[in-house]
């Protein structure tokens, strides 16, 4: 949808609203002479990376892993889809967490944070598709839930009414539940970013289509010069669905602003609003208008100031609309299309410009009135850039250093490749006053928000301790192995290890509902075994020490070779078996059906 | 001074005190491992390691060593290795604590006979054992399963040293404890050395 926005953009003769004072794209950055920029990217064989970079994989559903700075693809986390290669939506509790979903389009990775810094425990995203939300265990870089689709609410954009949803979370296991929700008036939500010390118990909202409108959305939601921000005050909203207000909707405690007071504001805020971005000690707001070529920087204890004083120009279906020019502290003209902020360490904000194509550094104040003098560089980017992440970027202590630009489009840089075109992700140092560009990558469709984050802050598992395994139908040895009958239902504890699979026959007759419990029993860093099903569509890679559950009928008779999948050992192709599902009295061999199931 | 008068002889106080402290390394040797093996490889650059205890077995890698070493030499028809087989870790710590009563016995009695039935059945104790581990290590090596997936020429493991067994660099060397008993058993040495000039046994 955004793409859209660049012939927009220029139609509407934007480029002679930039003014004259701010830097052009181009200036105060450069482009990394080629072996300053090897060097500082190279990273050489054997040795590792500074930095994690989760990106969202958009509609692809999942969450890549990368290095910085050598942009390095390192592992792809499933979250929303099934992803063969690590066998994930094929065994029962991957299965059951898809529920039935083969797609999700993953916007916003989010690291947990305690006391406004990544604690490096958890990682949520969520489907914009469906509703839904997911946890990764940074622990093992597996997604362990999946919550939704969330009741009341359908996509992040346009509906009769608008929801926001407060998700509760576990804070010792990470556990989500559905927390309370609030019904808005039917704006298009967008971004949220939750305060910090004096704007802690607060989160803001962008929406847009304040309009209300309906139908061709590109025209009838872009006619206002300003749509909102929104201030939530999610304690008292907790508060109040704790204390029973509001009612139960499809299961949900849904609450009514105009029935809690305090609990919502609205600030206006440029055209078309993106990105709602909150200052690393929380004290300022920053409005990206994607329509307009300037951020506009709120100050929190402003706002609290206009609260106080009732300072309102209106309301919106209950919900009081604050005064503008109360609460901002600078319209900082970075350029065309602002639309996320991010931060570092030494006092500069990154906003991503998407008309312009470009991503401007500014400084976060003072602010005293010079807006223009504020912006001190622009690095262009390949092309139509969407979300940045910077080192720590979204965290009460930035670390800096590197900033990487998701951008939306790569038109040809990379080689050809067809017409289905690759995103593009360019690496820049940000470190001094201005921006070096240092490297480019083709990251897979489609980056939005990212999370740049310091190596030493993981320590990944690298297997499952035996004696961590719950599962009561693990076993670990090839002599526990059992084939259990009940009725028509085949049972089968399975042993993996190098290079056999124990049993390595099984037999059932056609019909049977068969449920296989495949035990890794490796110790060993790297020794995953997979078990492939000819002709049923199965595939599992279970990690050493870990016990995987695949359940399916026997439907179509015949010999079907399994084999493990993820190669392990020089007797790797020697590690396979059949499955014999025997012909029932008077039904004829068919060819394979995949499924199965 | 006859070989015989001399071994009647007191040892010194200071040489109880001595014979004591040795002791000590005698008891704190089975905390640490007598003996190590590492094996590197290409896809093992930090090594699987296993560690000999007087008691048991100890793989690297929070045991998982172990484990691995016994799936790679079930490749070429080696016995899985099992601390269960080692009947030298029942042996070894009761003869640890033998030798410490011995130890106390001496140090009280304070007999330089005493020191010497000591240092002596250590030195057949410790040879003993080290032949022991020897013929075991042999043994892993010379029965292998004639069924093997991959059929190697019988060999010996290294004991002490380097030696290079298909794509794997295998040390083999003593562990602290090892170092602990060889301290208690030189101390021995130099109480008697000592003992024998005190006595001017040396001269006669």
């Amino acid at each position: 949808m955004l793409r859209r926005i660049v012939a927009i953009g220029v139609a509407a003769g934007m480029v002679a609203c930039a003014p004259s004072g701010a830097p052009q794209p181009g200036q105060g950055s450069r482009l990394a002479d080629a072996r300053e920029a090897a060097q500082r990217t190279f990273v050489p064989p054997g040795q590792q990376d500074e930095f994690y970079l989760f990106y969202s994989g958009g509609h692809s559903g999942q969450v890549y892993v990368a290095g910085v700075p050598s942009m390095r693809h390192i592992a792809t986390i499933p979250v929303f889809a099934p992803y063969a290669a690590t066998g994930y939506g094929f065994d029962e509790e991957s299965r059951k967490m898809l529920g039935g979903y083969t797609w999700g389009d993953v916007h916003h990775p989010a690291i947990s944070k305690t006391a406004g810094d990544y604690d490096g425990r958890w990682m949520f995203v969520n489907d914009n598709a469906n509703n839904r939300l997911a946890r990764i265990d940074l622990r093992d870089f597996k997604t362990r839930q999946i919550l939704g689709p969330i009741p009341n609410s359908s996509g992040n954009h346009g509906s009769y009414k608008g929801v926001l949803s407060g998700i509760k979370i576990d804070s010792a296991t990470g556990e989500m539940t559905m927390g309370w929700q609030i019904v808005t008036p039917p704006f298009d939500w967008d971004l949220a970013a939750t305060g910090r010390e004096i704007s802690r118990d607060w989160v803001v909202w962008s929406s847009y289509n304040t309009e209300r409108a309906t139908g061709r959305l590109e025209v009838t939601a872009s006619q206002r010069e300003r749509d909102y921000i929104t201030f939530g005050h999610w304690r008292r909203a907790a508060a109040a669905a704790a204390a029973g207000k509001g009612k139960i909707v499809g299961g949900v405690r849904v609450l009514e602003p105009r029935e809690v007071s305090g609990m919502m504001y609205l600030v206006p805020l440029a055209k078309s609003p993106h990105g709602a971005d909150i200052s690393p000690d929380g004290r300022y707001v920053v409005g990206g208008g994607k329509l307009a070529p300037y951020v506009t920087v709120y100050e929190f204890e402003k706002f609290l100031q206009a609260v106080q004083a009732n300072d309102t120009i209106g309301s919106e279906d209950g919900i009081p609309v604050l005064r503008y020019e109360s609460i901002k502290v600078a319209e900082v003209p970075v350029g065309l299309g602002p639309l996320h902020t991010q931060f570092d360490d030494q006092g500069y904000a990154y906003t991503s410009l998407f008309v312009e194509s470009a991503v401007a550094k500014w400084k976060l104040g003072p602010f005293t009135g010079n807006d223009s003098a504020l912006v001190v560089a622009k690095m262009p980017v390949h092309f139509s850039v969407g979300h940045i992440v910077a080192a720590h970027g979204d965290t009460r202590h930035p670390v800096g250093r590197y900033l990487i630009s998701m951008n939306k489009l790569s038109k040809g840089r990379h080689l050809k490749v067809g017409p289905s075109q690759p995103e593009s992700s360019q690496l820049i140092d940000i470190t001094g006053e201005g921006m070096t560009m240092l490297y480019e990558a083709y990251t897979e469709p489609e980056p939005h928000f990212a999370q740049l984050v310091r190596a030493d802050l993981l320590k990944p598992i690298e297997g499952y301790p035996k004696a961590e395994n719950r599962d009561p139908n693990a076993i670990w040895a090839a002599a526990d192995a059992r084939v259990t009958r009940r009725g028509n239902v085949v049972e089968v504890k399975m042993y993996a290890m190098r290079s056999y699979f124990s049993p390595g026959e099984l037999e059932v007759q056609q019909g049977d509902s068969v449920i296989v419990h495949l035990t890794n029993g490796e110790q060993e860093r790297d020794m995953l075994h997979g078990f492939g099903v000819a002709g049923y569509n199965i595939n599992l890679v279970v990690d050493p020490g870990e016990t995987k559950t695949v359940a399916f009928r026997a439907s179509t008779p015949g010999v079907w070779p399994f084999y493990c999948t993820n190669f392990c050992s020089a007797m790797h192709q020697e590690m396979q078996g059949y499955f014999l599902v025997k012909p029932r009295a008077g039904a004829t061999a068919s060819a394979a059906e995949p499924a199965g199931n | 001074m006859t070989l015989a008068a001399w071994l009647d002889q007191v040892i010194s106080p200071r040489a109880r005190l001595a014979v004591l402290g040795a002791g000590v390394f005698l008891i704190l040797a089975p905390f640490f491992p007598l003996w190590q093996i590492t094996m590197f490889a290409g896809q093992f650059p930090e090594g699987l390691r296993l560690s000999i205890y007087a008691h048991q077995l100890v793989g690297g890698n929070g045991g998982a060593d172990l484990q691995g070493i016994n799936i790679l030499n079930h490749y070429i028809g080696m016995r899985e290795i099992h601390a269960a087989d080692f009947v030298e870790m029942k042996f070894i710590p009761f003869a640890l604590g033998m030798f410490f009563l011995l130890g106390l016995r001496t140090a009280v009695f304070a007999r330089v006979g005493q020191v010497v039935d000591l240092t002596a059945l250590f030195g057949y104790f410790a040879a003993f054992s080290f032949g022991a581990f020897w013929y075991r290590m042999y043994s892993y090596g010379h029965q292998l399963d004639p069924e093997a997936p991959i059929k190697v020429a019988p060999f010996t493991p290294p004991v002490l040293g380097h030696q290079h067994i298909a794509n794997f660099d295998v040390y083999s060397y003593p562990g602290l404890g090892s170092v602990l008993l060889a301290v208690f058993v030189l101390g021995l040495g130099a109480i008697l050395f000592v003992e024998a000039r005190r006595h001017g046994a040396l001269r006669s």
